[in-house]
């Protein structure tokens, strides 16, 4: 074992032939990445490159270079701190049981799937000037002005990236922790060394793959986030991926805003690529954690930082909640009713059912579809060792949303591939975001594992069929596990390039919510929080069911 | 394994029932409407409209003006819609430049007064308008003890420090509607000199109309009382008061020449295989009916004299001073610079 965590990163496939071959399991995501990635994004490029104007804007000023070095260090920061408050709360969720667990792990998740305006409105509800804790301090002697500033700081931003990654992040980590033989520590401790120094020493490196993994989703999330950036952050901390809004959709200066989605790929790319390449080869034989029995100091810890992240995520959601009931001059289900009930005899209403189902559906498609890519997908990368490969396969999450959606509108609205009006374009944009998720949590998992373990098997006699259904599958399904909740969540939260393509054909919770946030009047915006607090319930349930669902599979890691 | 694979088998046989129930369109000529994501109308016109011409009308909102300009000139070739509403003056020289439009003049026009009449000629059919303009909190400056200015030059005093908060005219349709106003008001050479000024006083800037008017606005709990939005939000925050309430919460900031007149055109689509069909929708759009439908749906005037808009308009969103006049040429000229120059003053 030893041999092996010294072995070096993953070597780019440049070996011999041998090494190649498990790629052929990578290709049915190669070949949707080649048609509904690169096949659009070379169109828009090339269009927009070919339209007047120039790049002239680019180079006047360091305008723009502000942007990008901005946006490197606000994602690292972000994925850093998350990673920070992620760890703590991997260790509860690995290393301890209680009674509703999987509820806590579920409703933890939640804030990942929510609009940003929303976010904002809930911050605002909390944190804001006038929001509940500033009005709770005011009413100290002494303080006069709102002592809690916020909105639009650099603050909020970092704030708002944690608020929104801690809880995959804390998932893909305890993935990794629960698959640590406790054997390891337990002979740490043989050896005289204390909790602090087993976990530095022992725990922590054979956490790294997952803790690298759940960085780089991160990074990416937050390199390319958009609404917080825009709506939190305020205009004075734009990333490049707004600048690229701005410039494409608003100054329509398409040349300028292609360079810039060319220069975001280029460096995502290359931070996947160097993440990548310093997770290592642990060569796991498959270790089982039982979680411990609660000793009255990890008791105590683990409900510390369940409290403390507990409140930072769910204080504001449960702030947007009492907001929606909050009708008029008391509490009321008033705007639940009235989300039913078209008022204005209004065409493109949006029935909150139809939204749910619209919604569920989506997610449903989204998670069936992706996870068996994803999974086959880290099974090639991880087997074939290319560094290169997986850059590959996370792409999409690096790519500009805005660009990737202009570049489906141009791309599928002829034949052989009309696809333009198709729901199954939007799965298909869904399935590109979600597909990387799958395939990180797995991958950081498979890394882990012994490859010795498939040679035993075939030694046995097993076909390479059986050796992964018998022994590498379910030695992963934990991982994988977490990549169908991921996926799920991915749809659920209408990332990426959907912006352009949604259909009015069927609308889903988060077009109900902007329909409503799009007009002032207080009942409106009464009615956009109850269609937020509803996409918080059905999320909230829908995590919980795949839990379910596919727990008993996760038991036996 | 197997315990796996079940759920998944019984999560496929859902889909397959739930994903049946998705079917597809009726036969039939249709016509596909571009709009913007602000699109509303009264089902039951559109349901007349469907009836009396034998068509069926899809819908195709295309995220905010700017995003559906986009999409319209990157897909001009190819065109999915028919017929366009929602563009306005100041992305207007733009669309036209890009020959987006297949020419139509309406017989209703003449119900419109000239001076919404496009510059273009033809190509393009007013269909409502708005004001952009600042809107205060009525209890909320009340409370602060101060009076709503009565010039732009007063917002840079100490008095108004920290209470207003702005749209981006890089990312928001009202924003540029005001930065072009100022520029108006103030004259090409002193307009970036007032907005130094105002970020020196505290001006907050968002990205969007959502968020100025949902989380910045002191009326939805932020800590700005006066807020840039439409001269039509009073009434609509008297109309969908809750509970409700005989007055506005809130009021316009009328000064002349400091507010936007936005109107928003209609085109039928350069490429439509139904060019009657989509003239035909542009008719409709300028029929009393629906024009008197419009106010009270997408919080707009109508173009057509003589067309009703609720009482809440006349009593809480009447605008009598001067709007600012640029020409649209104008606008499409030097929209950029100024966004760039005012980036540069406001945000850096």
């Amino acid at each position: 074992m030893d041999r092996r965590l010294d072995a070096g990163g993953p070597q780019v496939s440049l070996g011999p032939p041998g090494r190649l071959k498990p790629l052929a399991l990578a290709l049915p995501v190669f070949a949707l990445l080649a048609v509904f990635l690169v096949y659009p994004l070379a169109e828009i490029l090339r269009i927009s490159f070919a339209r007047s104007g120039g790049l002239g804007p680019l180079f006047e000023d360091a305008y723009y270079f502000e942007r990008a070095w901005f946006t490197l260090w606000q994602a690292s920061l972000s994925a850093t701190v998350t990673v920070l408050v992620a760890v703590p709360l991997a260790w509860v969720f690995a290393c301890h049981d209680f009674r509703g667990k999987r509820t806590v792990e579920s409703v933890l998740l939640v804030p990942f799937v929510l609009p940003t305006i929303v976010v904002a409105v809930a911050f605002t509800a909390l944190i804001g000037p006038r929001g509940a804790v500033n009005e709770a301090l005011m009413r100290l002697p002494g303080v006069n002005e709102p002592p809690i500033q916020l909105l639009n700081t650099l603050a909020a931003i970092i704030l708002a990236h944690v608020f929104y990654n801690v809880a995959f992040s804390a998932r893909i980590i305890s993935t990794g922790w629960r698959a640590i033989d406790p054997a390891t520590e337990d002979a740490g401790a043989m050896l005289g060394a204390g909790p602090a120094s087993r976990f530095l020493h022992v725990t922590l490196p054979m956490l790294r793959n997952a803790i690298l993994a759940a960085w780089s989703l991160s990074f990416l999330f937050c390199f390319t986030s958009f609404g917080v950036v825009l709506i939190l952050g305020g205009p004075r901390f734009s990333t490049i991926e707004t600048e690229i809004y701005r410039e494409s959709l608003f100054l329509f200066r398409l040349p300028v805003a292609a360079a810039l989605a060319l220069a975001q790929m280029v460096v995502t790319f290359a931070a996947i690529g160097v993440n990548t390449r310093l997770q290592r080869d642990l060569g796991w034989r498959g270790g089982v954690r039982r979680p411990t029995q609660f000793t009255w100091r990890s008791a105590l810890a683990a409900a510390g930082v369940l409290v403390l992240v507990g409140a930072f995520t769910l204080a504001p959601l449960a702030a947007l909640a009492e907001r929606s009931f909050h009708a008029g001059d008391g509490y009321s289900l008033r705007y639940y009713q009235m989300l039913d009930d078209n008022v204005r005899g209004q065409v493109l209403f949006v029935a909150p059912l139809e939204a749910v189902r619209n919604s569920m559906v989506l997610g449903l498609f989204t998670m069936i579809v992706a996870v068996p890519l994803g999974t086959l997908a880290a099974l090639g990368a991880v087997r074939a060792r290319s560094a290169l490969a997986e850059a590959i396969i996370q792409a999409p999450l690096g790519v500009s949303a805005v660009t990737l959606g202009l570049g489906f509108l141009i791309t599928f609205d002829q034949s052989p591939l009309n696809l333009r009006g198709s729901p199954a374009l939007v799965v298909i944009a869904h399935t590109l975001v979600a597909t990387p998720f799958v395939a990180r949590a797995v991958a950081a998992r498979l890394r882990s594992l012994d490859p010795e373990l498939r040679d035993a098997a075939a030694m046995l006699g097993a076909s390479p069929l059986a050796a992964f259904l018998r022994v590498e599958l379910p030695l992963i399904s934990g991982a994988v596990a977490v990549g169908a909740v991921l996926a799920f969540a991915v749809s659920m939260g209408e990332f990426g390039a959907t912006l352009l393509i949604a259909r009015p054909e069927y609308p889903t919770i988060p077009v109900a919510i902007f329909r409503y946030l799009g007009q002032p009047g207080a009942t409106n915006f009464g009615q956009a929080l109850a269609m937020s607090t509803v996409l918080m319930s059905v999320t909230a349930a829908g995590f919980f069911l795949i839990d379910r669902l596919t727990g008993s599979a996760t038991a036996k890691t | 394994m197997r315990r796996l694979a079940l759920p998944i088998v019984v999560l496929a046989a859902l889909l397959t029932v739930v994903a049946g129930g998705c079917g597809g369109d009726a036969n039939g000529t249709s016509i596909t409407v571009v709009t913007h994501d602000s699109f509303h109308m009264s089902e039951a016109l559109i349901k007349q409209f469907e009836t009396e011409n034998n068509v069926t009308v899809k819908l195709l909102p295309q995220g905010d003006a700017g995003a559906m300009l986009t999409a319209l000139i990157l897909t001009k070739s190819h065109p999915e819609g028919d017929v366009v509403f929602g563009i306005d003056n100041t992305l207007l020289s733009r669309a036209i430049g890009e020959g987006i439009f297949a020419a139509y003049s309406s017989p209703l026009l003449n119900t419109v007064p000239n001076e919404f009449q496009a510059d273009g000629a033809n190509l393009v059919t007013p269909i409502s308008y708005s004001y952009v303009n600042f809107n205060y909190d009525i209890a909320a400056l009340k409370k602060l003890n101060v009076e709503p200015p009565k010039r732009l030059e007063e917002l840079t005093g100490p008095k108004y420090k920290g209470l207003v908060v702005v749209e981006n005219p890089a990312s928001s349709s009202p924003g540029l509607a005001f930065l072009v106003a100022t520029v108006d008001y103030f004259g090409e050479e002193k307009y970036l000199d007032w907005w130094k000024a105002m970020k020196d006083n505290g001006l907050q800037v968002v990205d969007g109309w959502e968020t100025a008017y949902y989380t910045n606005f002191s009326l939805s709990g932020g800590a700005q009382p006066i807020v840039l939005s439409y001269a039509t939000s009073p009434a609509f925050e008297q109309l969908f008061a809750d509970p409700p309430r005989a007055d506005a919460p809130t009021a316009n900031i009328l000064i002349d020449k400091a507010v936007f007149r936005q109107v928003e055109y209609a085109g039928v689509l350069k490429g439509t295989k139904n060019e009657a069909m989509a003239r035909k929708f542009i008719d409709f759009l300028l029929s009393v009916p629906v024009q008197e439908d419009i106010p009270s749906q997408m919080a707009v005037y109508p173009v057509v004299t003589g067309a009703a808009v609720p009482a809440a308009f006349a009593e809480f969103s009447r605008v009598t001073v001067k709007p600012a006049s640029v020409s649209a040429a104008a606008i499409a000229e030097k929209r950029q610079k100024w966004i760039d120059a005012w980036t540069r003053a406001v945000l850096r």
